[in-house]
């Protein structure tokens, strides 16, 4: 085991970035002209990088699996975007957004970056207006912010229920400018299936057209991988149907360790899933907890005849429900974070009071808010003395207004009228904190390899707060990364072209060649989403919400035998020379298959409860995570040794000069 | 619930596609019209065929990425709903479902039911942006500020998802409402009215290289479009046409 | 101005400017021609001036023919164009669930108007020309009304009228709110106004059309 150097600059919290930027080396514009970067990934991340590193004289390449930038799963985000702005005079800071951030993430995460995060993120603002993104405003025509996911202060910049399309949309115009500019040469439909290293360094990209089925090979003098989560190794997931790890996986087999697999973020407010055919799951915003109460039937016996179908919720008595987050956590209520709300549900249903066929729901009810809204809506309209139904009425028409598109969803998804019975939802996999390990200047331990936005360890920790993945994204991608690969570049001037006839680019393609001949000469038994489902099942039940070192170990086991019947039978049909939406997803799966184990030893090796990662053995006696800061204030960053379960760990040590450690309390 | 589908088969942009019939069984109302297919696909997969390939990520109605004519209308009969969004149980035990891609000249079939958008893209790198460099170092947000009901008719604008129904469902497959849609956006905003000119020229230029048909205003294309993008934009993108060619 | 007409948005301008002022024709001829109906004196002497006063002879009448004659070639022009756009046709097309059929169908009902133009054509103008120009006949201001009266006498070609003016209906149903639409006209989507003025608008000339030659017909068999 060795200690990994995070090359966090010295100097005051505050003063490092700014003093990091004065002193790293630049290259000079003649000199940009002559290099070379290639992008994997198009989302906020890799779209914002590409655009600001072509603007400054790089020649960048793109690519992305999708038909085009604008598809990126960037775009599902609803809720909005964080940052230190202050519009609200609510005594917001840089210091007040790291430091939520900070103890958001459960103290898993580096203090240098994230305040560099809160440092930047009113840059993001600023620049995204003057891109031409629709936030949405007050009627004096500044922008609107709202209160997000457990905070104190109003600092969520949003446009409607649409914030990730809309700053994806602007990340995609600044690269759409660059692309008719000439800088930026887009590679859409196009997936990375290996990174080709030259001496030690990233040298360029082995790509497959996945039109024509032909195998690429681009050279570059850096390559910055931004290609999002790993989510989609549950199987089911909020993740878009593409999501994958391979760009990621491929690059740590080259030699970039992967940091924190197990951190996963598991959003409460899913739609649950209503059958088996169920392809993926839909998030609702979280904003939604702002006004629903959530509860389950305080009776086993009623749950049962609710499971059943004998009986309806809305019909259930007030002193037969238990609002057990309120119960709970009496400070925050409802409003907890992500994590905890998570686990709530998934302990109440555990034990038996789930409320919908599979027992794998609880309610979120308005009724409590139509009646509130309501009042104030008929006393504010001179409705003195209105009746019970009618302040319903008005209270449904304040709650339409606010949630109406996701109530509209919800009815359409589930056939089921949300303002006249209660919803049901469930968490589901949301996001990944983990990710290729990467240093302050967001380069993984491959020298030339960076990796930006959600596909790096990031600025989490082991929880990320609502409204904060898109601000990291544009960050990484507008503000840090662009500048930090200068460092590196510098030194590359002289390197002149990079050749793709090369006994590393000839290697690197043979092994690709190789490994797809593999995929489509399997037996034939079983199809590539058999597989995907089984390991899906295995990663919720034994590596989800809740973990315990029996399931994980017998998890890595069922994983590794699963990978090994999946090369031996997987079914594979058509053929590997034009597109192959099957072949595709066999490589995405094969690597899953690898990263899912690694995942469940990641969880095994952290003896202690923190944020997303809950271990059954290490809790209080009222349930609560029992995070350990004596022996587990530090990353895990894996190196690639062959089997994931021989990966070697390395240590980056997490010190905190600026915060004191707590508990996260939110009783 | 029991199917017949009839579906467009085409190995590639060369080969000469045909409807195949393909009947399907087990269909339950609360399938979405995606996983339908995947049924589908399963099915023909482990019979050793080659499944249906087409596009599809998000599923939640917000990349643009699916794009299937479902008897005759571009994502199926159901209004201000993608492919992926509609269910199963908008359909009866029994019924018959044709399923075409997008059919247009600037819209090439590349496989079964996925088509060439990035036309698309390549109108919208013609002029669909403000052209700011992305240092960080523009003005504070809020020095811009933008009349409400203006911020909020450019949002309305901004929401098309680029997924080309309207091109589907228009009878001259015209691109005019996507492409009035972007040039509505950034006319609205006063961070594009610097470059309005430039933008709607180039952008109309692209659109019309790009083999689109023209518009003659049937309504089709909002009607059949998932997120309502209203035919006031094509009004407002001739405006900012005829003022950029007579004042230039 | 080539370059003006390869732009899709400039044939939509022509297209748009051509069919208004034909619109302003026709409400034009519809003004005269309904004076036919009550006061044929007043009806003759318009005709007259139509038919003698230079302006009208030789600056209105060959507009008007340009403007016919530019409207019907970027109309089919646009046709086919617009056919060429979609190269493979759909095995299944809903165009009903989206559109009314008329919008979709304009070469169709302008065809058949443009057909009726002509039999029109050869029942007034050609012959109008051969009585001034050929035949060189002195002037008559009286003639105009008997004329009208005598055409609209034969069953058939009072029919052909009425139908030809069902397609006009239906070619100005779409075609005219259509054309403020397509000059962005900002009018035509605050409110719709404009638009029930030009639905309007689009079933009064043409019934009004129609009225007449049913008048005609059974007030003279």
């Amino acid at each position: 085991m060795s200690v990994l150097d995070s090359k966090v600059p010295k100097g005051p919290l505050a003063e490092k970035w700014v003093n990091h930027k004065n002193h790293i080396n630049l290259v000079n514009p003649a000199n940009k002209r002559n290099i070379d970067v290639i992008v994997v990934g198009t989302g906020l991340a890799g779209g914002a990088a590409a655009a600001t590193l072509a603007e400054l004289g790089y020649n960048v390449k793109t690519f992305c699996y999708n038909d085009s930038p604008r598809r990126a799963h960037s775009i599902a985000a609803q809720g909005g975007i964080n940052a230190a702005k202050n519009y609200q005079g609510d005594g917001d800071s840089n210091f007040r957004l790291f430091y939520d951030t900070i103890k958001g993430g459960d103290y898993r995460s580096r203090e240098a970056n994230v305040h560099r995060l809160a440092e930047v993120s009113g840059n993001i603002i600023d620049q995204c207006v003057a891109q031409g993104v629709p936030f949405a405003r007050e009627y004096g025509g500044l922008l609107d912010n709202r209160s997000f996911g457990g905070v104190l202060v109003s600092r969520t910049f949003y446009a409607a229920g649409q914030t990730g399309q809309q700053l994806l949309l602007g990340a995609y115009s600044a690269l759409n400018r660059q692309i008719n500019r000439g800088k930026v040469t887009p590679f859409n439909r196009h997936e990375m299936l290996d990174l080709v290293k030259v001496d030690g360094k990233a040298r360029g990209i082995i790509a497959r057209n996945l039109v024509t089925g032909e195998i690429e090979r681009h050279g570059a003098h850096a390559v910055v991988i931004a290609s999002g989560g790993y989510g989609n190794v549950f199987f089911l997931s909020t993740n878009a149907m593409g999501s994958n790890v391979m760009a990621a996986w491929r690059t740590h087999r080259r030699g970039a360790h992967f940091a924190n697999p197990c951190y996963t973020q598991i959003h409460p407010t899913c739609i649950p899933v209503s059958g088996e055919h169920q392809s993926k799951l839909t998030l609702m915003s979280e904003s939604l907890r702002n006004d629903g109460r959530i509860w389950v039937p305080k009776n086993i016996e009623d749950a049962k005849a609710i499971q059943e179908g004998r009986l309806k919720g809305v019909d259930l008595k007030e002193e037969d429900r238990d609002y057990y987050l309120e119960r709970r956590y009496p400070a925050f209520g409802n409003l907890v974070p992500r994590d905890v709300a998570s686990r709530a549900a998934k302990e109440r249903c555990d034990a038996g009071y789930g409320v919908n066929k599979t027992g794998q729901a609880v309610y979120l009810d308005f009724a409590a808010s139509f009646l509130r809204y309501g009042k104030i809506e008929a006393l504010t309209s001179g409705h003195k003395d209105a009746s019970e139904a009618e302040i319903i009425a008005l209270g449904k028409k304040v709650i339409e207004n606010k949630y109406g598109n996701l109530f509209d969803m919800y009815r359409n998804i589930t056939d089921e009228n949300p303002y006249e019975m209660p919803m049901k939802i469930y968490p589901a996999v949301h996001y990944t904190m983990g990710g290729l390990w990467v240093d302050y200047n967001l380069q993984t331990t491959v020298p030339g390899c960076f990796a930006a936005g959600e596909a790096n360890f990031s600025d989490h920790g082991a929880n990320r707060l609502g409204a904060s993945a898109l601000m990291q994204g544009l960050a990484d991608g507008y503000f840090v990364l662009p500048y930090t690969i200068g460092d590196y570049l510098a030194n590359e001037i002289r390197t002149g072209a990079i050749s793709t006839e090369t006994a590393e680019f000839d290697q690197a393609e043979k092994d690709t060649r190789a490994r797809i001949e593999k995929l489509m000469n399997g037996a034939g038994v079983h199809s590539v989403d058999y597989y995907h489902k089984k390991l899906g099942l295995i990663m919720w039940n034994k590596c989800g919400m809740s973990r315990n070192e029996a399931d994980l170990k017998s998890a890595m086991n069922e994983i590794a035998e699963l990978r090994a019947d999946f090369w031996k039978n997987v079914k594979v049909p058509g053929s590997a020379d034009t597109k192959n939406q099957e072949l595709e997803k066999a490589g995405r799966v094969a690597d899953f298959l690898e990263l899912g184990e690694l995942f469940a030893k990641d969880a095994l090796d952290r003896n202690e409860s923190c944020g997303g990662h809950f271990r059954e053995e290490y809790q209080t006696e009222e349930g609560e995570a029992l995070r350990d800061d004596v022996n587990f204030a530090y990353v895990s960053a894996w190196e690639y040794n062959e089997n994931p379960r021989d990966a070697k760990l390395h240590k980056e040590g997490l010190v905190f000069e600026n915060v004191e450690l707590k508990t996260r309390s939110y009783k | 619930m029991k199917l017949t589908l009839k579906i467009w088969r085409q190995a590639n942009s060369e080969a000469k596609g045909n409807m195949i019939t393909y009947p399907i069984d087990g269909v339950d109302g609360d399938m979405s019209f995606l996983e339908m297919m995947d049924i589908v696909n399963e099915g023909l997969i482990n019979k050793g065929e080659e499944p249906v390939e087409f596009d599809h990520d998000c599923r939640e109605g917000i990349c643009g990425a699916c794009s299937m004519m479902i008897n005759g209308q571009p994502h199926g009969p159901q209004r201000l709903t993608t492919t992926c969004q509609l269910h199963m149980r908008k359909f009866n035990d029994g019924d018959t479902i044709t399923i075409e891609p997008w059919r247009a000249a600037g819209f090439p079939v590349i496989k079964d039911l996925i088509v060439d958008r990035s036309s698309f893209d390549r109108i919208q790198q013609a002029g669909a942006y403000v052209s700011v460099n992305t240092s960080g170092n523009t003005q504070d947000a809020n020095s811009i500020p933008v009349e409400k009901a203006k911020a909020d008719e450019a949002f309305h604008s901004a929401t098309c998802i680029g997924c080309g129904a309207c091109v589907a469902a228009c009878k001259n497959a015209s691109a005019m409402l996507f492409t009035s849609a972007k040039v509505s956006q950034y006319a609205l905003l006063p961070q594009g009215e610097v470059e309005a000119t430039d933008r709607v020229m180039n952008m109309v230029r692209q659109m019309d290289m790009e083999g689109f048909g023209n518009c003659t205003n049937t309504g089709a294309c909002m009607i059949e479009c998932p997120k309502g993008i209203k035919l006031e934009n094509i009004a407002r993108m001739n405006r900012e046409y005829l003022k950029a060619e007579t004042l230039g | 101005m080539s370059a003006l007409v390869k732009s899709s948005l400039a044939r939509k301008w022509v297209m748009a400017l051509s069919g208004l002022f034909l619109v302003v024709f026709l409400t034009q001829h519809f003004v005269i021609n309904i004076t036919s109906v009550f006061a044929p004196d007043t009806f003759n002497e318009i005709s007259h001036f139509m038919g003698y006063n230079p302006m009208v002879q030789f600056i209105a009448q060959p507009i008007l023919i340009i403007g016919l004659i530019v409207h019907f070639i970027m109309g089919i022009v646009l046709e086919l164009k617009n056919r060429s756009a979609r190269p493979i046709k759909y095995a299944k097309f809903s165009g009903n669930a989206n559109s009314q059929w008329v919008s979709r169908n304009m070469i169709i009902t302008g065809l058949v108007v443009l057909a009726f133009l002509g039999l029109h054509m050869y029942d007034f103008w050609a012959e109008e020309i051969g009585y001034k120009y050929i035949s060189a006949n002195p002037e008559d201001p009286t003639r105009y009304y008997e004329e009208l009266v005598h055409k609209f006498a034969p069953f058939w070609r009072t029919i052909i009228y009425v139908i030809a003016n069902v397609l006009l209906a239906m070619h100005l149903w779409h075609g005219f709110n259509s054309s403020f639409q397509s000059m962005g006209a900002k009018a035509i989507n605050k409110g719709d106004g404009l638009r029930k003025f030009t639905y309007a608008w689009s079933v009064i000339i043409p019934a009004g059309f129609i009225f007449i030659a049913l008048f005609h017909h059974f007030s003279h068999s």
